[in-house]
């Protein structure tokens, strides 16, 4: 007689479906693979797999001269591409101990919030659009594309501009700066309405938002998250009040605390930060003081021997540059501190037990920016 | 009423009795619905293009752009090209794919929308047939379409496609009450399931106006559940682009993705007719009791153009809801039919049935 042996019991709870979200997939914006083990539509757990655009350019900075490395970093955060080139220059000349004219720290300062606008107006389209509202990409594009404007008109390239140089900055800018950037404000002060009435205002983003995908004070800590992103869990976390550079010092604006630190709250925060940019940006705009728009700078930069680590608020959260210099013209290690990667970090914890829809919003809501996780 | 001028019934029966005296019973039978099957084929399709092409002008004007604008004039060829297009691709076999089930879903959910066509009126007398049960059959016809989906879903052999079409069954499993519910409120009121007696009935006066509140409230949700059974709009939780790259036709490509998209529009198009037709009077034309002058006006459009007037309205404020309202999540999409929609709804049938005992209505 045939032995007749059970089949071990099939447990479904502990089987284990998975999808792979990216590399190609329209919300990891960009070329991000996301392994989601799932139950029915709810998300168990998420390991995100980076490295499909890893370019090396830490170790690329380590045979190029600090000029050359400011061309690198405008190609880790594209969207916040000043900020980026400006944590180097900073390091370069607080290191060389370089006293940087005072025009140059305004229009960097001004140029910064302009960019961080920018950043935050493509992710309020891409967040509309990852909520399945396409209309807000477009109303998010054409706001951006004022700012490109601007951008095109003085530092003659709109996304990777690398315009500022360690001391200082490329050229001076387009005598129509100040007048256009006038114009940008009182335009983008209507249309950020037009952004709360379509999206924020509406009443199923609302409903999908709200206590979805919360990070509290202490795990925002614990996982570095900075940022829009930080300051929604309530943790105080802004470069420019802590460690000012430019002459964030000397303009008036706060840094707003979210409390809840679900996906509403960190959508919030951007929509606050738009408008203290704009408020900076008042502050400034009119009070250029005239002068050189460089230090004198000698051609060849040599740091001396040592540990250098320079901090921005970039349009994402803390962007941190480390650097081990020997006394050569080139760094001998360089190590970037993304705010992206700490930031996606959060996310498996953010996103278990809620729905794949949920996930994308909460990935929306992180707006992580690739090239800026691999670097 | 005076509709002589733009009344088929002559004309169709004229036809009817022509090919009757000249074959045989059956033949005729046969000869009939070919004719009916070929002059519906080309309305069909020249419907899903035009409407295509609206959609796609619609967004573009809601997104400030221009939308299609280099072929043709007002760029109405690029619809043309884009089907051409279509039609000559390849049709990339899927690998470990159902290949039976695979190729025949798209089928079903033409044919589940291309059905539902037969019993509307586009004027008086201008229907395939005149079922004296026309609203059911609407609705056992229209809830195939889902079968075709599930069917795209599970043969694909793709995760994404699963999960799109397991949302879509979900959803019409419960939305379909609501369209039901929502009609039957109207079949209280009208008294008739026939299309034709219920466009008749609405001479005086649309059943939106006749019926008050109720009448009002059952259209606000025959609206609603029926975008959610076009997988349109706020509720196109199937596709879920930003989700689900395209959900249950993410595998079709060629022809039979084309068979997909065309059929959006097509149920687009039917939910909004049948919603002109019940509670918007369909092809009759807006009439107010007592002024003569202004009816005898309102009759000299033509039907056909109220009808068709009033289903692209109704298709616009679809689109409208799809371009700027960001989608639902799928157990929100279940709450709101299951805890509102639902209860509100059975209240509503009640009311109505009040009102029409009451005889409150005009």
């Amino acid at each position: 007689m045939k032995e007749v042996i059970n089949p071990p019991v099939r447990n479904i709870e502990d089987e284990e479906y998975h999808i792979n979200i990216g590399p190609q997939h329209p919300s990891t914006h960009g070329v991000l693979r996301m392994v989601v083990s799932i139950q029915g539509e709810t998300v168990k757990s998420l390991k995100p797999h980076c490295g499909y655009i890893h370019r090396g350019i830490e170790k690329m900075c380590e045979k190029d001269t600090y000029q050359q490395i400011i061309h690198l970093t405008d190609r880790m955060d594209y969207l916040s591409a000043h900020i980026n080139n400006h944590v180097v220059c900073l390091l370069v000349e607080r290191a060389l101990e370089v006293a940087v004219p005072e025009r140059v720290q305004y229009i960097r300062t001004i140029v910064d919030e302009l960019t961080r606008i920018a950043s935050h107006q493509l992710w309020w389209g891409c967040f509309g659009m990852d909520m399945g509202g396409q209309t807000c990409l477009l109303y998010g594009m054409r706001d951006r594309e004022k700012i490109m404007d601007i951008f095109e008109e003085s530092f003659g390239s709109r996304l990777l501009h690398s315009y500022y140089t360690p001391g200082g900055l490329m050229g001076d800018i387009h005598p129509n700066f100040q007048k256009r950037v006038k114009e940008f404000i009182t335009y983008f002060r209507k249309k950020i309405h037009d952004y709360d009435n379509i999206l924020t205002g509406n009443v199923i983003m609302q409903e999908r938002t709200k206590g979805v995908g919360i990070l509290t004070k202490e795990e925002a800590i614990d996982y570095g998250v900075t940022g829009p992103i930080g300051r929604a869990s309530g943790f105080s976390c802004d470069v420019r009040k802590y460690h000012p550079y430019g002459v964030y010092d000397k303009v008036d604006f706060k840094e707003i605390l979210g409390t809840q630190g679900d996906t509403f709250s960190r959508y919030m925060m951007r929509m606050h930060e738009m408008r203290e940019s704009m408020k900076i940006l008042e502050q400034l705009i009119d009070n250029i003081p005239a002068g050189d728009y460089s230090a004198k700078m000698k051609a060849v930069i040599k740091l001396p021997a040592g540990e250098y680590y320079q901090r921005v608020e970039a349009a994402r959260g803390e962007l941190g540059v480390y650097v081990v210099s020997d006394g050569n013209k080139t760094p001998y290690r360089m190590k970037f501190r993304s705010s992206s990667f700490s930031n996606l970090s959060a996310l498996d914890h953010m996103s278990r037990g809620f729905k794949i829809a949920d996930l994308i919003a909460i990935g929306g809501s992180l707006d992580y920016v690739i090239p800026d996780i691999d670097r | 009423m005076d509709f002589s001028i733009y009344d088929f019934t002559s004309f169709n029966q004229g036809i009817d009795k022509f090919f009757f005296e000249n074959l045989t019973p059956f033949w005729a039978t046969v000869v009939e619905m070919t004719i009916i099957g070929l002059v519906f084929l080309i309305f069909y399709a020249l419907v899903a293009l035009f409407l295509i092409y609206a959609e796609r002008k619609v967004c573009a004007f809601m997104q400030n752009r221009v939308g299609p604008n280099r072929v043709g004039p007002y760029g109405f060829f690029q619809l043309i090209a884009d089907f051409i297009k279509l039609m000559l691709k390849e049709v990339i076999p899927i690998k470990n794919a159902d290949k039976f089930l695979f190729n025949l879903a798209p089928f079903i959910v033409v044919i589940a929308s291309f059905m539902a066509m037969a019993a509307i009126p586009f004027a008086k007398g201008l229907h395939a047939v005149d079922l004296d049960i026309g609203i059911l059959y609407v609705i056992a016809v229209s809830s195939m379409g889902v079968i075709g989906i599930l069917l795209a879903g599970w043969s694909s052999n793709n995760k994404y496609s699963l999960i799109g079409a397991m949302r879509s069954g979900a959803m019409i499993v419960s939305y379909e009450l609501s369209v039901g519910l929502s009609l039957i409120t109207i079949i209280i009121l009208s008294g008739t399931m026939q299309f034709s007696a219920i466009v008749e009935g609405q001479a005086n006066g649309w059943f939106i106006f006749k019926g008050h509140i109720p009448a009002l409230i059952a259209f606000v949700i025959f609206l609603i559940s029926s975008t959610a059974e076009a997988n349109r709009g706020p509720f196109d939780l199937a596709e879920a682009e930003s989700e689900l790259t395209a959900g249950f036709h993410t595998e079709y490509s060629g022809i039979k993705f084309a068979l997909f998209y065309m059929c959006e529009y097509m149920n687009m198009f039917i939910v909004s007719s049948i919603a002109a037709t019940v509670f918007l009077g369909g092809w009759m034309p807006f009439h107010i009791g007592g002024c003569d002058g202004f009816n005898h006006i309102m009759d000299f459009i033509p039907p056909f153009i109220w009808y068709l007037g009033k289903t692209f309205f109704l298709v616009w404020v679809m689109m409208w809801f799809k371009w700027t309202f960001p989608r639902l999540r799928i157990d929100q999409v279940l709450t709101l039919e299951w805890k509102y929609l639902l209860p509100i709804n059975l209240v509503n049938i009640l009311f109505m049935a009040f009102i029409v005992l009451m005889g409150w209505h005009f």
